[in-house]
């Protein structure tokens, strides 16, 4: 499975994305980040199966609310995610769409944001909600490890020890 | 419709521009009667953020503030500090940075030109509406953008934010066969953009060409990135260090951006057009030809032939990458000693959408006192809007909504790159009665 994280640190809830990544990474799975731009996320799932793609949206709810998509297909209401970076994940699902390269299996999840300036510093509402895109991150990990048993993976329980 | 009636062009978000802005005319008649290119700029974060850090923190800093054009941040932070501590870069470190450029302007020249751009010249709402007929097209874009994510990577170190710059070269430099490794990916990627040029001159342009100052940096002997002295086609002439002698940066009411204009003059040109008509003569023999066969000789003054000046850039900087891999041996050291001191230093690189200018001055622990930072599409902003009056002019007999269309390409042409000056960018036009 691949997880990545979109967004950028240094501008507010924009971050949230970066966030739910380096916080897998603390507890042993890996997880990437990138800035969002579509191109380079259709690059970055091009040979993986089962895809996660955690990035800040704006879709009018309370901050800190966590929407989850299933990427497949693509689904309009997702194009409300914030787009510091251009063609974002949205865009990025479409495209991907068009040209047959969407993954097996794509899972989105939005954490609604508030502010994006530079230097705003990440909402309370949106720390919490990484902490629970975190747990139901780890959470689909299981699931799918469950479906195709992986005795190598033993990382995966120091996630599921130390957060639930 | 024509008449007496006041229109009003209105575009609350701009598409396909990097961030978000807003676009506002009036039409009175047959009269523009304003314009207004609203940009919300935060405070200048990042330059009070950078106070009281160590000078080498600045280039990891700075290249946050951008996710398209990260290296041009840490090449002018870069520079900058050097000149301000006197230290002097290895050969090869400066052949190595100019690789590290060709990365980022094949990166974002690609998603310009075909993602962002080429949608407004074949009448499609979005480069995934354009996907869906030109599939190929998209294909060879994603392909060419990778070549220059490749490089980017190496150098840089990593997928987004490059770590590896520093003050006074690399924190780690590649190997020769490591470079070797990207010579077929630019093989391909130079003739896919011959390719760009030839399919970007066969586009159809508006007529519309403008008397332009154009500024850009020029070199004794290569087509610009990181060195050389800023000139324009009125007689400019300067170091990096005069810059704020002849650039000045006004407050204006209806932005919180500033806007640049040369000081007794108003506002200049900087990105791919200024570079091109500056350095035409600096560019290697197959762009320049490249050009000449596209039908482009300088000066160009139509600001939507950029698609066309773009691809002539992209086969530059896939040459010039394949010229910098052929001739690269790796420094005896990766990067330069740079001891604390005082002092200030500027420089001025050319990012993909033009002239990215710094100054830092740093106490004898080598922490930041002052730092500014000027990006290019906030001194391109002022010269939008003098266009924008212009080409607004041609459009009143036009429906409004193929007017405000029409408006949104002629500011996509700049490539602004709203998320380095600003966050949020909301455009809208608006017409009023003028009867009576």
């Amino acid at each position: 499975m691949l997880i990545i994280g979109c967004g950028n640190r240094e501008r507010g809830d924009d971050g949230a994305g970066i966030l739910v990544a380096e916080r897998l990474r603390e507890l042993g799975i890996e997880a990437d980040t990138r800035s969002g731009q579509a191109v380079d996320l259709i690059e970055a799932w091009k040979s993986a199966d089962d895809v996660i793609v955690v990035d800040a949206v704006v879709t009018g709810a309370p901050v800190g609310t966590v929407t989850a998509w299933d990427g497949r297909p693509p689904l309009a209401s997702v194009s409300t995610t914030t787009s510091t970076h251009g063609l974002g994940v949205a865009e990025a699902i479409e495209l991907a769409h068009v040209l047959d390269r969407l993954p097996t299996r794509l899972r989105v999840y939005g954490v609604e944001g508030g502010r994006f300036e530079p230097g705003a510093g990440v909402s309370p509402e949106v720390l919490r909600a990484v902490e629970e895109v975190v747990r139901r991150i780890i959470a689909d990990v299981r699931a799918l490890h469950h479906d195709r048993p992986n005795p190598h993976n033993v990382l995966l329980g120091v996630g599921r020890s130390s957060l639930l | 419709m024509t008449g007496r009636g006041t229109r009003t062009i209105r575009v609350d978000t701009l598409a396909r521009v990097e961030g978000e802005g807003s676009l506002y005319i009036k039409l009175v008649g047959d009269r523009v009667a304003d314009v207004k290119l609203k940009i919300y700029e935060p405070p200048r974060f990042f330059e009070a953020f950078l106070r009281g850090r160590h000078f080498s923190e600045a280039p990891d800093i700075t290249a946050r503030i951008c996710g398209i054009c990260p290296v041009a941040y840490q090449m002018s932070a870069v520079h900058a500090i050097e000149r301000a501590l006197g230290v002097r870069i290895d050969p090869a470190v400066r052949l190595l940075r100019r690789l590290f450029y060709c990365g980022e302007w094949i990166e974002s020249h690609t998603l310009h030109v075909y993602m962002l751009h080429a949608p407004d010249f074949l009448g499609y709402q979005d480069a995934i509406a354009m996907a869906r007929d030109h599939r190929a097209v998209v294909e060879k874009a994603l392909r060419l953008k990778k070549t220059g994510n490749r490089i980017v990577q190496l150098l840089g170190g990593r997928e987004i934010h490059p770590i590896s710059a520093a003050v006074g070269g690399f924190y780690k430099t590649p190997t020769r066969q490591q470079l070797r490794d990207l010579v077929d990916d630019l093989q391909w990627a130079l003739e896919a953009s011959l390719e760009t040029v030839r399919w970007t001159a066969g586009l159809q342009f508006p007529n519309f060409e403008q008397d332009y100052e154009f500024v850009a940096l020029r070199h004794a002997d290569e087509y610009p990135f990181n060195e050389g002295r800023l000139v324009s086609n009125r007689g400019l002439d300067i170091d990096a260090a005069e810059y704020e002698d002849h650039f000045v940066e006004l407050q204006v009411k209806h932005s919180n951006a500033l806007h640049s204009v040369v000081r007794g003059r108003g506002s200049y040109l900087v990105g791919p057009l200024a570079r091109f008509n500056l350095n035409f003569d600096k560019l290697p023999e197959v762009a320049r030809q490249a050009a000449l066969d596209a039908g482009l000789r300088p000066p160009v003054k139509n600001i939507f032939r950029s698609i066309v000046v773009r691809a002539v850039e992209l086969v530059f900087a896939c040459a010039e990458a394949l010229r910098a891999i052929r001739e690269y041996e790796p420094p005896a050291a990766p990067r330069a000693e740079a001891p604390n001191r005082i002092g200030v230093g500027q420089a001025i690189t050319e990012a993909p959408r033009g002239i990215l200018y710094h100054r830092y001055a740093l106490d004898e622990n080598g922490l930041i006192v002052t730092a500014k930072i000027v990006p290019p599409t906030s001194q391109n902003q002022k010269r939008i809007e003098d266009d924008l009056r212009e080409y607004a002019a041609q459009l009143v007999a036009w429906p409004i909504e193929e007017a405000t269309w029409k408006c949104e390409q002629e500011v996509r042409s700049y490539d602004p790159c709203i998320s380095c000056a600003t966050h949020f960018l909301r455009v809208v036009v608006e017409r009023e009665d003028a009867r009576g």
